[in-house]
């Protein structure tokens, strides 16, 4: 979707913010919602429901409050959770911070969860035919505008660049319709587009943008001239 | 670290901690998680796995020709061979920088970053100018850094906007010839693994 969160190229946000010695957490709730994330996976992932979040709103809650509000929308949603015993839930906490749930101790459950998190996993699908692109090949980008999640940013879209490797075929992530994720895996192009490509006069000199693509993001630049002598 | 006060003293609890602890009450109630699983893993990445990973890969690089190659032709299994891998490492690739060519990482759409080498990401790399800014003004984002570089150094952004993750080998800074991959592991930054800096040549050693 056209989110606020396809931030690439905007103006306006400022200097980088740093902070020297930086906390892996700022708040005790912040590591424990991200390990709870980690610990319930829903069918499409956190991303699909922090993009959902209004523009206003995304730009005020922070990091770990945008996951808080995306894995609770998910949760209810799957069905895990129900909005109503959360409101509950959270008027106790307020009142009595002992309203908490008394603490489950599973070692054994504690020890595989790490593990699996520490394991070595292959994103790579079997490949289902021949890659249509290879390195040196000039692709364009389809401009397309789907309303639901997808890996390809708006500043890529309707641009000529060059692939220069293939990662090899991995599950299409893109929600199409919302709320649906599709199974079918397709080579990933690493592409490479020139900064004066992408940004035209305002380009630094000498700059460059790698950037991932599905084999269904790209066209080659034949086919759309064929097409357009088509029409 | 336990999310839980037995004690009953209460500080003011802020609208997000509240439901943080609604929710994974409800979650323990129901049986989905168990709470010393959410305290291993939040522990796990507070304290096991961050930046000194990335930099031993980076150390062993630096005096092993021969892992060097290995690892900028096929990271994963480069980085697996010291023990990293897992959440956010599925494919992890590995980009050199050189007088010629310098590299560096953003995810415009995300926060994505590669966990097992790198930890968690910094706020600024989840920052909303950083994500802005990487790809249309890198040369500026770098000099905010205190990088600064000629023109005919070429600037490559890596997106990620897939599952494979990205980290940078930086180049080994002159007058370090001495040192040995201990000593090296020292001075390598999680910034310069990013890409956004230089790792400096240490004091000592000028």
């Amino acid at each position: 979707m056209n989110g606020i969160h396809d931030m690439g190229g905007m103006h306006g946000f400022g200097p980088v913010p740093r902070e020297e010695n930086e906390p892996v957490f700022h708040e005790e709730w912040e590591g424990r919602i991200y390990a709870i994330n980690l610990c319930t996976r829903m069918p499409a992932g956190l991303r699909p429901e922090i993009e959902e979040i209004p523009p206003a709103t995304y730009l005020r809650y922070s990091y770990y409050e945008k996951w808080l509000h995306a894995k609770v929308e998910g949760l209810i949603k799957i069905g895990l959770i129900d909005r109503g015993e959360l409101a509950l839930r959270e008027v106790a906490i307020a009142e009595s911070p002992s309203a908490v749930a008394k603490p489950v101790v599973d070692p054994e459950r504690a020890r595989e969860r790490i593990e699996r998190l520490k394991t070595l996993y292959l994103p790579d699908a079997e490949p289902t035919g021949e890659p249509r692109f290879h390195a040196g090949d000039e692709v364009c980008v389809r401009n397309i505008n789907p309303p639901g999640h997808t890996r390809m940013p708006r500043y890529v879209r309707g641009h000529t660049g060059t692939v220069q490797q293939l990662w090899g075929w991995h599950r299409f992530e893109d929600q199409d319709p919302p709320g649906v994720m599709t199974d079918q895996a397709e080579p990933v192009y690493s592409v490479r587009f020139e900064g004066s490509e992408l940004w035209g006069e305002q380009a630094e000199p000498n700059q460059a943008v790698y950037i991932d693509m599905w084999e269904s993001y790209l066209e080659s630049p034949d086919s759309l001239s064929n097409s357009d002598s088509e029409e | 670290m336990s999310g839980h006060h037995d004690d009953g003293h209460t500080h003011e609890q802020s609208v997000p901690e509240i439901r943080t602890k609604a929710l994974e009450s409800l979650l323990v109630e129901k049986g989905i998680i168990s709470t010393d699983e959410i305290d291993e893993v939040a522990r796990m990445y507070e304290q096991d796995i961050g930046p000194m990973n990335g930099a031993q890969v980076v150390a062993k690089a630096w005096t092993d020709p021969e892992y060097k190659k290995r690892l900028l032709e096929e990271g994963t299994s480069a980085i697996a061979e010291l023990g990293f891998a897992g959440a956010q490492g599925a494919k992890i690739a590995v980009f050199e920088n050189t007088p010629e060519v310098h590299n560096m990482v953003v995810c415009t759409l995300c926060s994505c970053y590669p966990w097992p080498v790198l930890g968690l990401p910094p706020t600024w790399y989840k920052s909303e100018a950083y994500r802005s800014r990487a790809v249309i003004e890198p040369r500026s984002v770098l000099k905010e850094f205190g990088t600064e570089l000629d023109d005919d150094v070429e600037v490559r952004v890596w997106d990620s906007n897939s599952e494979v993750r990205y980290m940078i080998l930086p180049e080994r800074p002159a007058g370090t010839e001495g040192m040995s991959e201990e000593e090296l592991v020292e001075i390598v930054t999680r910034d310069a693994m990013i890409g956004v800096t230089k790792v400096d040549v240490p004091t000592s050693a000028v």
